[in-house]
Order: structure tokens, then sequence, then C-alpha cells
């Protein structure tokens, strides 16, 4: 999908495709503005001109989300796609009460009384760990790992079978996420949704998901399952996101972050869209633009560098590709 | 979304002297050759274009007055109240005088007095605004209880009051004007000033040394040239129709040919009731293109500077050209084969 | 000053009797601002020096309840009708409501009032005979509680209301379209959108009932104008409020008169604005303390 400018289009998310199965947790990992949370918007349709949605398909459960008329659409929000939202401050009413806004929510969707929706809206303050009573509180008058969780228990409300969670924990302090983070898993566990998980804490992602996607420059780099994503980084990028982040336990590693920044999107960089900051650049590379492929069965990856392997083929990593030394930290050739 | 850094996407919104609401949006310090790009987009800008054309047109025809309409103004030339003619295009007054010399050069007191109120307010309220901005503490709490007094009393009453006690004439006008007017302005540029005097280029000019009036009006003061030429527009529009109203309830010097003084002048020869719309209809006419003009360029500045606004208008072009209906969800624009094949 | 202009005309004593009346004290200059502000204190402007004898305070009240009457309605329908459209502009956006009202209101809204007054006077009243050319209510009738009487109030009201209403509206629609537009990108309308909320419901209850806040805010500052502009309709009209009373004043040298109505104007500002602030910290729930 495309964001109409005064300079031209921007092409802010092309060619990302993704399923997800029912209780699975998604995991959707990159940089700030590399279009994951654009994708997570356009799933539920509330992204704002000059954003278009220029081609593809988004499919739940069957159905066709691109070609829901406005009626069909305010049905299918909430009741089968929910969204927590970044900031739990921002996207809370200011002027009505917790309790107001999840009933809202209940009572669009469904033929309960006043009364049962805000019975139900107790029940679901309950569950994330809050007191009924701060039904009448104001969003202000929250803590912001309160508010986090008012949010989530409004995106329960309707038990959607999806729910997207778009860095529900990066606006909190570390202790407060964990407390959330261990919150949804138990919660994901009870009433058995499927999550899309959006974040830049790869960290994050590699302990609470099954499968994640590393995006860049709004594509779809690497795809695999967590487990094997953190023993197995194929994409150059992916590398150097693991290796970005400390750990508190094991080894002092050198801290190495990714050279340069990432591209305008108003002029995309030719071929490879990650070639200016690649280490193991090719003259091919800066050429042609790689595509999606399963190497190993599950583990998608974007980059050239792995042009000749065949799936199946055992041995697959990023050590062997290059064939000898892991480098970063510098500069590309 | 993009992450934004929440203190800079404060957006205040202030009411200009016209009444309007201006959304007036955060600040960063903009480099040097963003802050020219602004002038070139307002030239692009339908509105303001016509904006800029309407006022052109007014100050010709009062720097010109002398050729377009030569003679006195005043001077009786045809029987009163005469109906426009060949002769005379905008007929006579009560008086008989030529209604079009009337208006010509009307423009230029007219004219003259709302810029040097425009001027005199921007002035004053760069001084006040900035300094109360820059300083704070306590000469902060003075100027801006100062700013709130005068701001809280009506306008009309209090120049009606003032002007009763002083001598009538232009320069009670402009003075009495401006005494009234300037608040606006200050209290916009006095919060900017506030807002950019944290950042961290005034840091590094108070560090290296810089005087105070220096940091004001070298490092401050271009980054808020849009502001500044903004509140200087509205200052112009509210002067226009104050300096009107003033003059019509016979506060300025009434032998003086203004186009408020005309329709002062149309109201006591009760040019209403005999009919004769040409006295007054003209005069106020041209007063209210005038406010309009620098109305519409407001307007469009606004537009240019905010840049949500912009940004939707940019997507609607789109969604027009391909005739998508009005909805609120994300529009889908698919080539025509892929909605054939694909779809429902 | 005024005195100095009767001196040749009067004798002594019925100088000295007149200067009572009107509350002046012998003394120096101090001493006669004191007590005129203590009879202010009291609500004794003293006498009105065109309308002899009466006390300024009667000519007031008189003037100052139709001034509200007017003010009331206009001002009430003004910001209602203005905000109202304002919303449907910004929801809209590129809308005919959009396009077309912002520039029309804004060229309405840059006519002088007076001059509006004028026109709507001509055409309405004079030309087509429509409309009364004045006052408050037909000349021949008396006021009194009878459904004639009103009726011929509503009557008169509707020209002078009409011109406030329709310079004024402009300031309301753009202001709101502009709060409203940048409301309407907040994260809370859009999450509001993703509950799959009614699309009246997004726009009154979350955008439009926070857009409303900067509003009633701007509402304080506006009245200023909208008082400045309805005193100069109130002059075309012959309306007999406040503000044709100080034109009057002004006119006849009316000093007393023209202080008090000075004062009047200023404190009903002041008291509106008040209650504006009251109403702000009703409408939102941040600012209240528990």
């Amino acid at each position: 999908m495309e964001y109409v400018t005064g300079r031209g289009p921007v092409r802010a998310v092309e060619g990302v495709s993704f399923s997800i199965a029912p209780g699975e947790v998604f995991g959707l990992a990159g940089e700030s503005g590399c279009g994951k949370s654009t994708v997570a918007h356009a799933i539920m349709r509330i992204l704002r001109p000059p954003a278009i949605i220029t081609g593809g398909r988004i499919f739940f459960q069957g159905k066709d989300v691109l070609s829901m008329s406005d009626e069909e659409l305010e049905r299918f929000r909430w009741a089968s796609v929910s969204m927590v939202f970044q900031s739990a401050m921002n996207s809370l009413n200011p002027v009505m009460t917790i309790g107001d806004q999840i009933v809202d929510a209940i009572t669009s969707h469904s033929d309960l009384s006043k009364k049962q929706a805000w019975e139900r809206a107790a029940e679901l303050l309950e569950i994330v760990g809050i007191e009924p009573s701060r039904l009448r509180s104001y969003p202000h008058q929250l803590s912001g790992g309160m508010r986090q969780r008012a949010v989530i228990a409004t995106a329960l409300a309707l038990n959607p079978p999806l729910m997207i969670m778009d860095e529900p924990t990066t606006a909190l302090d570390v202790v407060v996420q964990k407390e959330i983070m261990q919150q949804i898993e138990e919660l994901k566990d009870k009433l058995g949704f499927s999550i899309l998980f959006i974040t830049h804490d790869l960290s994050l992602l590699v302990e609470f998901s099954d499968r994640i996607a590393i995006m860049y420059a709004g594509e779809i780099v690497e795809m695999a399952p967590a487990r094997e994503l953190f023993d197995n980084p194929l994409h150059p990028y992916t590398y150097g996101l693991m290796n970005s982040f400390p750990s508190i336990s094991g080894e002092k590693r050198k801290l190495t972050g990714i050279p340069g920044s990432p591209p305008d999107l108003l002029h995309p960089p030719s071929g490879c869209r990650f070639h200016p900051r690649c280490p193991y650049v090719q003259p091919l590379f800066k050429e042609v633009a790689p595509r999606l492929r399963e190497v190993t069965p599950g583990h998608f990856v974007a980059c050239h560098l792995y042009d000749g392997c065949q799936p199946g083929q055992s041995q697959v990593s990023l050590q062997a590709a290059v064939g000898g030394e892991l480098k970063f930290g510098e500069k590309p050739k | 979304m993009a992450t934004t850094d929440p203190k800079d996407k404060v957006d205040t919104v202030e009411v200009s002297p016209t009444g309007q609401a201006m959304v007036i949006p955060s600040t960063s310090p903009t480099p040097r050759t963003e802050r020219w790009r602004w002038v070139k987009m307002m030239l692009a800008n339908r509105k303001a274009l016509v904006g800029f054309v309407i006022i052109g047109v007014f100050i010709l025809m009062a720097i010109f007055a002398p050729i377009i309409a030569p003679g006195d103004p005043n001077a009786f030339v045809g029987p009163p109240n005469q109906p426009p003619s060949r002769q005379y295009i905008l007929g006579t007054n009560g008086q008989g005088a030529d209604m079009f010399a009337q208006l010509v050069w009307g423009a230029r007191t007219s004219l003259g007095i709302a810029f040097a109120v425009g001027i005199v307010t921007t002035l004053i309220g760069i001084v006040i605004g900035m300094t109360a901005g820059y300083v704070g503490g306590r000469v902060d709490d003075i100027l801006s209880m100062l700013m709130n007094i005068v701001l809280i009393i009506p306008g009309l009453p209090l120049l009606v009051v003032l002007a009763t006690f002083l001598p009538p004439g232009p320069l009670t006008i402009v003075l009495v004007l401006a005494a009234t007017g300037w608040p606006w302005g200050a209290r916009v540029l006095r919060s900017q000033t506030l807002s950019l005097r944290e950042k961290d280029f005034v840091a590094a000019a108070i560090v290296s040394g810089e005087s105070a009036p220096r940091i004001i009006f070298r490092e401050i003061l271009p980054n808020m040239t849009s502001i500044v030429v903004a509140g200087f527009f509205g200052s112009v529009t509210y002067a226009i129709g104050a300096e009107a109203g003033l003059e019509f309830l016979g506060l300025g010097n009434v032998s003086t040919v203004t186009w408020g003084t005309i329709l002062f002048w149309a109201q006591n020869n009760a040019g209403l009731l005999t009919g004769a719309w040409w006295t007054f209809v003209p005069a106020g006419l041209a007063i209210a293109l005038v406010a309009f003009a620098f109305s519409l360029i407001n307007y469009a500045v606004d537009e240019i500077t905010n840049p949500r606004l912009r940004a939707e208008r940019e997507g609607s072009h789109v969604l027009r050209k391909h005739k998508i209906p009005f909805s609120r969800a994300t529009p889908v624009l698919r080539a025509k084969q892929e909605s054939a094949a694909g779809g429902r | 000053m005024i005195f100095a202009s009767f001196r040749g005309q009067l004798r002594p004593e019925q100088l000295k009797s007149l200067k009572e009346a009107y509350g002046f004290v012998e003394g120096p200059l101090w001493k006669q601002y004191l007590t005129y502000l203590g009879q202010i204190a009291s609500l004794n402007f003293g006498i009105s020096i065109s309308s002899f004898p009466a006390k300024v305070t009667t000519v007031i009240s008189t003037g100052l309840a139709w001034t509200l009457l007017l003010g009331a309605v206009t001002l009430v329908i003004g910001f209602l009708l203005g905000n109202f459209l304002g919303v449907l502009a910004a929801w809209k956006r590129g809308g005919w409501v959009d396009t077309v009202l912002p520039p029309l209101t804004i060229f309405v809204g840059s006519f002088p009032y007076f001059w509006l007054a004028m026109l709507l006077l001509f055409l309405l009243g004079f030309k087509m005979g429509v409309f009364p050319m004045g006052h408050a209510y037909a000349d021949n009738l008396a006021p009194q509680l009878s459904m004639k009487f009103i009726w011929s109030v509503i009557y008169h009201m509707i020209l002078p209301a009409f011109t406030i209403i329709i310079v004024s509206i402009g300031g309301w629609l753009l202001g709101m379209r502009n709060t409203m537009i940048s409301v309407l990108g907040e994260d809370y309308v859009a999450m509001a959108e993703a509950k799959g909320l009614p699309q009246r419901r997004v726009m009154l209850n979350y955008a439009a009932r926070n857009a409303l806040l900067p509003s009633v805010t701007s509402f304080g500052m506006a009245l200023g104008f909208v008082v400045s502009g309805q005193i100069v309709t109130e002059i075309v009209f012959s309306y007999p409020g406040v503000g044709y009373q100080l034109y009057r004043a002004v006119q006849n040298l009316d000093y007393p008169l023209m202080q008090a109505l000075f004062l009047m104007i200023t404190l009903a500002v002041l008291v509106a604005n008040l209650l504006v602030d009251i109403l702000y910290v009703r409408l939102d729930p941040r600012v209240r303390v528990s």
C-alpha cells in the first residue's frame, strides 16, 4: 500500500504476505518506520488518507476484508479482529470512563442490555487484574500499566479469534512490561486466540512467539519459527538485530549496531533494499530484488546469499553462505 | 503510526482578531531553506493567490488615486443621490460628491490606517511577547497580566470610550486600535518563544555567550516568521473592520474621506431610506473584500503550515479521480484486471 | 467640563443642587473619584444626563434586558450551528460542506457587522418590506405578556439576530473544523473506529466531544467580538439594547451613562467568561480536582 504525498507516492508496504493459524502467536519485528504498524492498521482498514491500499488480499476465515462494505467492516471489526494500540494513554478517549468505552464495544456488536454489558465489562477488568470499581475511572486516573491492561480488557470484550498487539509494552518500564507479557500469555492459553505481535524488541518476540517475520523497508526479509530464527538467523539484517541486544546473562559480547539508517521510501534503493547497509553485498544485489524463498522447511528468507540453496538441503546458515568470518559493524564495501 | 516526540506534538489553538480559531502547529527550528519554501507554496496555493490579487488591486487603487479620480473627492459635482450613470459610475452621495472618487480616495486612508495598525501591533507584539516569553519570571507575570487585561475588555466599548476623549482623526484611530489590538499577536509570540527557548539551538547560543537581545532577534525570531506574518495579516484584517466601525459611529474625523466615513454619511443622510444603495454598498463591499482577502491568505497559511490539513487534501484528490465513494475505512485501489479476477 | 458649559446659564444655587444630584462632591479630584467608586459599589451610578431625571441604573436595566435577550439567542444559535457544521465539514473532508461552507462563511464573516445590517435593512426592510425597520417591538404596543407582544418581539429580532449569526458563524465553524481535523488524527478515534462503533457515535462521542474543549475555550475570547458586533448591529436597527444606548450616550456626551454602560458591558463579558470556565471544568474530566 502507499501514501500519496506532494512529492510522489511512497510505497510503504510491498509484497508482504503471511498467514496466521488459530491459537498461534505470530511476531512481526523491525525498525521504526519499516511498515509493521502499517500492516496491522491495514488489516483492520483503519489507515487514513493519504494512505491507499493498492493491491493484495486480506482474508479472514475465508472472507475478503478488502471488498467488505462499510457495514460488514463495522461488524468485522473487534468481533473478528481486535487491536491493542501502542500507547494506551492515547488510545483511550480522555473524556469517557473506562467502563463506558468497554461497554461501547459490547453494545454495538451484541444485543446485551446496558446492565449486562456493564457486568461483562466488570468481568473483563477482573480477568486482566483490575478492580471492577475502576470502571468508573477516567483514563488519566489510572497508572500506565493499568491503562494498558484496560486496553487489553477492551480488546478481549468480544472474544475475537485474532488480536493484533502493536507494541503494547514499549511505553512501559521493564518490570511492568514483564507483568503484562505474562498476563497476555495466560490469557492466550486460557482463551485460545491468535496474536499478531508487533514490536521492535526482538528478544521479546523470541520468547513469546511461535513464528516470527522480520520486516525491512516495507518488505518481509525473513520468516521462520521463533526458535529456528534465534538459533539460525539467515538474513544479515536479522543477524545484525540479534547482535544489537545486550543480554544480562551470558558472556559479554561486543555490541554492534547496524551501520547506516533505514532508506527513504520515496526513493528506495534499487535491487535488494538492504544492500547499502549489508557487509556482504555483491554487484548483483544492487540490481535484482531478492524474493522470499523457503530454504529450509518453514524457514523463508529474501536474500541473494541463499540463491544457490535448495529446499531440503541441510546445514544452511549465514556463516556457511558467507563462507567464513561473520562480520558486522563494518562499513559495506 | 509514526512515533513523534510528545513534546513536539503540541498543537495550540488561538483565536485570531477576527474571531477565527487558528491551529498553531508545534515548533521545531526550521532550517534556512525551509523558511522560504512556504513563501513559494503560498504563491502556488489558489486561495492565497486570489487573496493577494484582491489586495493588490486595492493597493494599486490607493496609490494611483490622483490619476484614477483626479480632483477633490469631497467636491460637489452634481445633484445629490444620483444613481450610477455613465458620467458617475457609482453615482453621487448625499452631498453631491462623486461616489467613485470617494471610494478610490477612501482606499488610501483606509488601507493606510489598516497597514499602520498592522505594523505597530506586530512590533509591539514582538517586543512584548518575546520579552515575556524569553525572560520569564516576574517580567512575564506582569506582561501576561497586562495582556490578559487588555484582552478581556470588550473591544468596541473600549474603543468608543477612548476615542471620545481623544481628538478625532486617523492618527487617533491608529493609536486606539493598536492599543487594543496588540495582545493577540503578543500572546501567540510569547507561547512560541517559550517553547523555542527550550530548544538546543538556543542553549548553544547562550553557552557561546550571545547576548539576550541578540538571541531573541537573530536566533528565535527568524524561526517564527510565518507566525509573525500571519499575525500581521490578522491585525490588518481586524483594523480594516474596526476602523470602519469607529468611523461609522462618527468617532473618526468625518471630513476625511475613508470607507468608514462614507458609510457614516450614508447612514446620516438616510441613504437607506431614499433607496440610494450606491452610497453605502460599494464602500462596505470594499471593506469586506479586503478583509476577505486577508482571511483567505491566513486560511491558506493554515493549510500550508499544518501538515495534517495538507496531507488529507492531497489524498482526497486521488480518491476523487478514481471515483471512490466516501468512507472512513482505508480506501482500496486496485488495478482493473485484479479486481475483475479477485474480489468476491 | 459639563458644568462649565452650564455656568453661564444657571444661578449658583441651582448649579449646586444640580451638582449634588449628580453626586459631585467638593474637594480634590481623588476624593471625587473615591466617592464615585463607592457609589458604584452600591450600584448607584447617578443620574443620566440625557434622560434626566431618570437614574442611570434604570436606563441601563431595560437596555441590558434587551441586549441579553438578543445576545443569548444569537450566541446559542451561532455557537451550536457553527460547531455542528464544523464537525460535519471535518468529518467528510472534501465533501461539499467542507468545500463550500468555509470559504463562504469566511467571506460573509469579513463583512463589517454594521454594513451587513445596513444591507439587510435596506433589502428586506425597505425595499421588500418583509421585516420591520427597527426597534424591539411594534411602536403601537406596550410591553405585556401577551402572544401578540411576544410575536412582535420575535419578529423584530429576526433581522438583527440573523445579521449577527451569519457574520459570526464563520468563526465557530472554522475553529471547530480545524480542531476536529486534529482530533480525528488521534489514536483514540482510530481505536473507536477499530472497535466497529457506528460512525455517528465515533463522530460525536469520541471526536466532537473532545474537539469541543478548545472550542469552548475560544468561546470566551470570541465573546468580546460578538459583543462588539452586537453593539453596532443594535445601532443600525435602533434596537434598544445597551449598544444603542452607548451610541446615544456618546452622541449626547452623557458621561455618567457612558461610563456606567462601559462598566456594565465589561462586567457582563467577565461574568460570561467565568461561566465558560465553569462549563469547561464540567466538560473536561482531566481538570477536575477530586
